[in-house]
Order: C-alpha cells, then structure tokens, then sequence
C-alpha cells in the first residue's frame, strides 16, 4: 500500500462542504488491525480522504483479501 | 475439524489407490506409468519406472510371469495390455541401466542361503541398504534353474544383471553346500557368525529334507528361529514356481531382516504388500474394444513403434468420477483425498497465509460428488465442516458471507418476516412458507400459490413469510443457523403445528434434515390437480429440458411430482441428466458470493447442455440461467399465468430487486387479505440508475438502499466531492462497508447515478 496510485485526478478535486482543493497528504488505511501509511488526496479542512475507484476495486481489494486470509 | 474424520474422507477417496496392474503385481511394478511413458515414446523414463522396482530389470522383463496382465482392465474392451512385452521394450530402448547403488553403510552382515531370483533380490536390496551379504549357492552358477533357457533368457541379460552383485560388493559363494550339521558351512554356524540368515533354497536344496519343523510367517518371513528368515519357492512349493514370487519374497525379507537389525516392528504398516485387489474405480464405458498389437518379430519383441502403439492402449485407469462432473472439483486440479489434507492443513495453520479459504468457500455444498463417487465421498461435508471450524476459530474472511447473511436478515427481519393464520381462521391445518427466494423472484406466484391453497384446503392455511436459514447454513454460522431453526420452530409451534408446504428446494432440504419434528411437504404435489392448472397454451404444449435443483437431487416424492405436473400440463420434459444427477447452479453453498467467475462457468457449462428452453422449480435455478442469457421458465410461469408473454425471457430481478419484491409481497399481502395497512417507508429519494450501472452494482454486490443512504448523507453534509465533471462523488460507512457514489441532481427531484464502489479498509 506505500505506492502512488496511478488514478491520481487530472484535475483537482474540491471538497463540497469546505469548498477548499484536496492536497496530497500521507493518511492511514486499516483493516483487521493492520495499518498502513499510504499517500492520498485529502481536504486540508475537513480532513475527507478521496479513495480513487481504480484503488479501492484493485490494490485495496486484493489486500483486504490477503489480509483476510491471514 | 477432527483429524480421525479427515483420514477417514482420504481414505475414502479411492483415486490414489494402485491401478489393477500395479496391485496385482507381487512387487507393485507401476505398469500404468511405464504405459504412459512408452505411449509418448518416452523409453528412458519407463525404463527408470521399471527399475524403481525391479532390481534384475534385464532378468524380470524376459521371464516375469505377470500377473498384471489378468488384472488389467483393458481386457473388459478388448485385450489386456501387453505390460510384459513393454517392459521388455523399455529395457531394450530406455538406454543405459541405472547401476544399483549403496546408501551409507551398516556394521552387520547377512547371509543369503540360495542364489535363485528370491535369494539375489534379497542379497541386492541388503547390499543397497549398506549391509556386508554373503550369498551361498551349491550350484556352480547363481540363478541356475534360469540358465540353459537361452531363447527364453539370453545368458547375456542374466550376467549383466548380475553384474550389480560384485558392484555392491556381495560375496557369492557357488558351489558351496549349506547343510545341517556342525562345520563351517553349516546353517547353524552361519546363524552363529552373522546378524541375520536368509534361507531360499528352493525345492532342491540340500537342506531340504532337514527343514520340515521350519515355520515361516507369510508376512515377515520369519521363522521360529531366532536371526532367521526364509522364502522363495521353499515357502510357496517348487511346483507353483513363480519368478515374481521368488522375487517379492526376497524384497519383502529384506525389509524384514533390515527391521531387524534396526531393532525396529517387523509388522508395522505392511497391509499393503504382496498382490492385492485394486479399490481403483475406472468407469470402462467410453472405451472401445482394442486388440492387443502383435510384435511383427515375436521372438524380438516389440519394435519401439510397436511397443508405442501398445502402451497406447492403456487407458490409463483412473476415478476422477466427481471431478468430470464438477467446475468447483475441477478448478483446483486435484481430487478430494488431496483437497481434504489441503483443507485440513490450512485450517491447522496458526500463522501464515490460509490460502484455502477462497477454495473452501467455492464449494456449492450440492453433494453431487458423492452421487456419482463410488465410495460415497463427499466434499460438500469437508467444506462445510471447515467453514464451521473457520467460523468458530475467528479465521473466516469477514467479506465472504456477509453481504448473504445481511439478505438473510432482510428475510427474517421485520421487512419480510410474518406469520399468518388464512383470513376468517383462528388456525391453520397447514401452512404455506414459499421461502425468501421465490418472493425476490416471482412475487406474485407466491400470491397465487397462497390464493389455490386457501380456496383448495380447508380447516384454515396459514401463511409464514420467512427465511429456512439456509445462508447461515452454507456460511458455517452454526449459532445462527440454529438461532434461526429455533426461532422458526416457535412460529410453528405458535401456529399449531400444521403440515408445512414449501416452494423451495433448498427450504424444503434444509427444514426437513434440521427440524425433522416438522412434516415438510413440496408444494409441487399439492398443485397437481385440474383446479390449480390452468395451462397458458402459449407456453405449454411444447418441450423444455429439465432442470431439478440440487438440493432436493434425487428426492423422488418432488422431482416425481414436478414431471407429472408437466404431464398434466402436456408438457415434453427432457431430462438432461440422468435421474439424480443434476448439477447446482452455483447460488447453492453461497458460492456465488465468494467465486462468482467459477459458478458463472458452472451455470453456462450447465446452459450448453441443451439447446431448448430449461424448465425448473427454485427461483434462483431460473435467476442464474436468466442472468447467463439461458431462457428459462419456472415451473409456476406455466402453472399461473402473470409473469407475460415470454417469462423464459424475464432478466434475473438483481439483488436491489429482490429485497424490494420481497418487502411489496408482505405490504401487498397484508393489505389485500388481513386489510392491514402497512407503513411503508416510501423511499424520499428517488434513483435514475442505468442498465450498465445497475449491472456494476450488482457485481460489486452494492444495494439501491446503500446508494440510497449514501446520498442521504451526501445531502445533509456528509463527505462529498466536487468532481470536475461536475458530479458529486458521496461516500458513506454504515457499518463494514464504505460506499462511493458518483452521482447529481436529475430531473424531477431525482438524482442520477454514474458510478458506485466500495472498500473494507478505512483511511483516515
């Protein structure tokens, strides 16, 4: 989970409620009580993490399963 | 999982068992292997087959008397396999024999009494064990009653094989007498002076009038003398001469005289030796009779060609009964004996990676496995008792059942669930349960259904809408699972236990072998008369192929009644297997939820079995075929009318669909008969969701009400995106799950859906 997503946006993502531009930020994704430091757009107001559709179909499903299986 | 059961399904799984050939053979020559082998040309790794058990390979392929030849089964169409003339074939083209060699060294040493096939064998096997052999023969040649038989056994074969003694440094002495007596030569003299005597002397011996008191156990060839064991044809009588005989007894003493000496059982673990019954089951049918190919020089033997064509005869014996007839058996390309230990181990495993999981949970539980097994083998049991164990350990993958057990709770929640004497009784003579998959699937059949059997019955029928618990089942819930079957067991007991009519196969399974104190019946009989079938000639009339569920396989009080109810209703029904034998449609065990690439190849390979429209009687049957583009009909789309013109055509509903069908059923129910108005919580918002997005959720097993909820969120202030497009992208986490919604305001106050995914993990 450290590498870059590929689906980064081309253009900048707004937050609705803060209406301020997402920010790469380092955040932490967790499951079962495993974590990881991974690198996402976050909005610096509210602190919402955009997880991208390409990631959370692909890498993040196939370590949920991994994990699972652990 | 109890390990005493696992070894017992292993030994059930007959597939490993010695084909005929090798188990009739004294010393489990793998012919079958050798066969495959020559069949691909492959001469040099027959010949290493051979040697693996056969120490004189030059000897043994000239004069094995085979055995495995009556065993084979290529005689049950046509001649059995020349495995005789094969071996003599990969001697002649394997290229170089393999010289014997020593592994290590012992301090002891042997004496071998006689130089025949059994006593060289034996004096081979102990010298590769690293023992010090002296080998005595009162002939001035070993093997002699082999010599002289040169068109036979050219004298050549015997002496290269022989060579393999004075290799292994074994000390032959020809033409020494062993006798009774007290001298050096003497057999009491050699008991004194060596760690163990192997006595084979044959018929002719000059021993042999002396050794009437001698007893010799036919397993361990041992005899009532300490240090000393005997066999060969002195043990099985000089007229019965078998060669491969002579020759087990020498391998197998030599097993026993190097227990001895390592102070270990002489007994332990030899069920197996020596010729034997074959448990192997090979299914002969598909073959036809093939005549044994004839060596164009009989005295030469097979030329290379030949030998090819003959191995190629072989079948090769082999079960794999369970794994022809299942995608699931198939796609790990094993067979049960090794699933199971593979099962069993990853259950055993405390830390590392369960790579069984997906695999234990890919099972349908159909059972028709053990249909077809010939040992009644069932792989449905193994998986379901892992899953049990993986539950109860903590160790099942959360995601695997969850989205199931969350429609099973729909069911059995306050959206579907009741229970009902008929309208105008205070009880019922029987009860209609059509089970929650039907309901999802064909509401209004379940309206009709309810409608006959109250005009038809009387004394009151209820009505209990609700799930058997069957995901719970197939999840390994057990506490569920029987949480479920107590609270179901209360609403009959509340309702007078009545006789119970079910709709569902899977209910009528799961009732009947967990509540075996309710009278289950299959509603199929109950509508078998001119009162509830009113045929559309549209749809009947014609033929359709038959599809039974699996859960009812082989259940004849259903799957009789269902063909003549198709009778009645003059209707051709093809059966496509035969009687008992239907395949699962991959909703059974849940597998679906789990593996959903394998049940869609079990679901087409059962599509292609026919080209005419399949006719079934379990909603999810028809709901899978719809959704495979199979036409499929219901067995009530003929017996009511109301799903159209063309309900082989109907798409399969989508799970959204199913709860929503389900929760309508139980509003429309009860306002139309108990005059009940229900609160319906009328969606506030409204959802514009294409085909092609309705399709990807679905995949990904998201909900209309999880969109639903998700834009609720959105819209009160919850985390939303403003997406260059202009769309908003919404995410929300009820519970386990994370929703993102790819949405914006449609027309008339509704929104429109572009997009919906979801993840377990969480960031923060």
């Amino acid at each position: 989970m450290t590498e870059q997503d590929a689906n980064t946006p081309e253009e900048p993502l707004v937050c609705r409620k803060c209406d301020k531009t997402l920010e790469k930020a380092k955040v932490t994704a967790s499951y079962l009580g495993n974590e990881f430091q991974i690198e996402l757009w976050k909005c610096p107001g509210c602190g919402m993490v955009y997880v991208p559709e390409s990631l959370a179909t692909g890498k993040m499903l196939r370590v949920e399963q991994a994990l699972e299986d652990k | 999982m109890d390990g005493e059961r696992v070894r017992q399904w292993e030994a059930q799984c007959i597939q490993e068992q010695l084909p005929a050939c090798s188990a009739a053979c004294p010393v489990h020559v793998d012919a079958r292997k050798m066969a495959q082998s020559i069949a691909k040309g492959d001469f040099a790794t027959a010949l290493k087959t051979f040697q693996h058990s056969i120490t004189l390979p030059r000897i043994v392929s000239h004069i094995c008397d085979h055995p495995c030849q009556q065993a084979c089964r290529r005689k049950e169409a046509g001649d059995p396999l020349n495995i005789s003339a094969l071996e003599r074939a990969a001697v002649a083209f394997g290229g170089k024999v393999a010289p014997l060699r020593k592994f290590g060294t012992r301090p002891q040493s042997v004496a071998i009494v006689g130089g025949g096939i059994s006593g060289v064998v034996a004096a081979l096997d102990l010298a590769v064990k690293g023992y010090t052999v002296e080998l005595f023969e009162s002939a001035p040649t070993l093997l002699p009653r082999l010599r002289n038989t040169d068109e036979l056994l050219p004298g050549s074969a015997i002496d290269a094989d022989l060579s393999s003694l004075a290799q292994l440094r074994v000390v032959a002495r020809c033409g020494v007498s062993v006798t009774q007596g007290d001298h050096e030569n003497s057999l009491g003299t050699l008991v004194q002076r060596f760690s163990a005597v192997y006595l084979a002397v044959g018929g002719s011996g000059d021993l042999t009038g002396s050794l009437e008191m001698l007893t010799i156990d036919a397993v361990t060839y041992a005899t009532n003398v300490a240090k000393l064991f005997a066999g060969g044809s002195m043990r099985y009588g000089s007229a019965r001469y078998s060669p491969m005989t002579s020759f087990q007894d020498g391998r197998h003493a030599a097993l026993s005289i190097d227990r001895f000496l390592q102070g270990a059982s002489l007994t332990a673990g030899r069920e197996t030796q020596g010729p034997q019954e074959s448990r192997l089951y090979t299914d002969i049918t598909p073959f036809e009779p093939e005549s044994r190919v004839a060596a164009a020089d009989f005295s030469a033997g097979y030329t290379r060609e030949e030998a090819q064509k003959e191995a190629d005869r072989c079948f090769p014996c082999s079960c794999m009964e369970c794994v022809r007839v299942c995608e699931y058996l198939k796609e790990y390309r094993a067979y049960p004996k090794r699933y199971v230990r593979e099962i069993y181990n990853n259950l055993c495993i405390v830390m590392g990676v369960r790579n069984a999981n997906r695999m234990i949970n890919s099972c349908s539980l159909c059972g028709l496995c053990q249909q077809v097994c010939p040992e009644k083998m069932s792989m449905a049991e193994v998986c379901l008792d892992a899953r049990q164990t993986m539950v109860q350990t903590k160790k099942m993958p959360v995601s695997a059942h969850e989205f199931a057990l969350r429609d099973m709770a729909f069911s059995t929640g306050e959206a579907f669930a009741a229970a009902k004497h008929q309208p105008g009784f205070r009880e019922s003579s029987r009860l209609f349960f059509p089970g929650c998959q039907l309901s999802a699937s064909s509401p209004e059949h379940v309206q009709s259904c309810y409608q006959f059997l109250c005009e038809n019955y009387e004394g009151g029928v209820g009505l209990v809408l609700n799930c058997c618990g069957a995901p719970a089942l197939w999840s390994g819930r057990k506490n569920l699972f029987e949480e479920n079957c107590a609270s179901l067991k209360q609403i009959w007991l509340q309702m007078g236990q009545p006789n119970v009519i079910v709709a569902c196969s899977s209910c009528y399974r799961t009732l009947k072998d967990n509540l075996p104190e309710i009278p289950i019946q299959s509603l199929w009989p109950h509508l078998n008369s001119p009162a509830a079938v009113k045929p559309n000639h549209q749809l009947t009339g014609r033929a359709y192929a038959i599809h039974d569920p699996c859960s009812t396989r082989g259940v004849r009080e259903v799957e009789d009644s269902v063909r003549e109810l198709l009778q009645r209703m003059e209707v051709e029904g093809k059966e496509l297997n035969p009687r008992g034998e239907t395949t699962c449609c991959g909703y059974g065990g849940l597998a679906r939820f789990v593996n959903p690439e394998l049940t869609d190849r079990t679901v087409k390979r059962r599509a292609q079995q026919s080209e005419a429209d399949y006719i079934t009687y379990c909603a999810m049957c028809r709901d899978s075929f719809a959704r495979q583009g199979k036409r499929a009909v219901h067995l009530l789309d003929l017996v009511f009318d109301g799903q159209g013109e063309d309900p082989a055509a109907r798409p399969d509903p989508g799970f959204s669909r199913r709860q929503e069908n389900r929760a309508r059923l139980k509003s429309r129910l009860l306002e139309q008969l108990w005059g009940e108005k229900r609160e319906v919580s009328v969606p506030a918002l409204i959802l514009q969701i294409s085909a092609p997005v309705r399709q990807v959720m679905e995949q990904r097993m998201i909900l209309e009400s999880d969109v639903r909820k998700t834009i609720e969120a959105a819209e009160s202030g919850g985390q939303t995106l403003r997406l260059p497009n202009g769309h908003f992208l919404a995410t929300h986490c009820p519970a386990n799950v994370t929703y993102w919604v790819e949405y914006a305001p449609g027309t008339q106050g509704a929104f429109e859906i572009f997009n919906a995914y979801s993840h377990r993990m969480q960031v923060r």
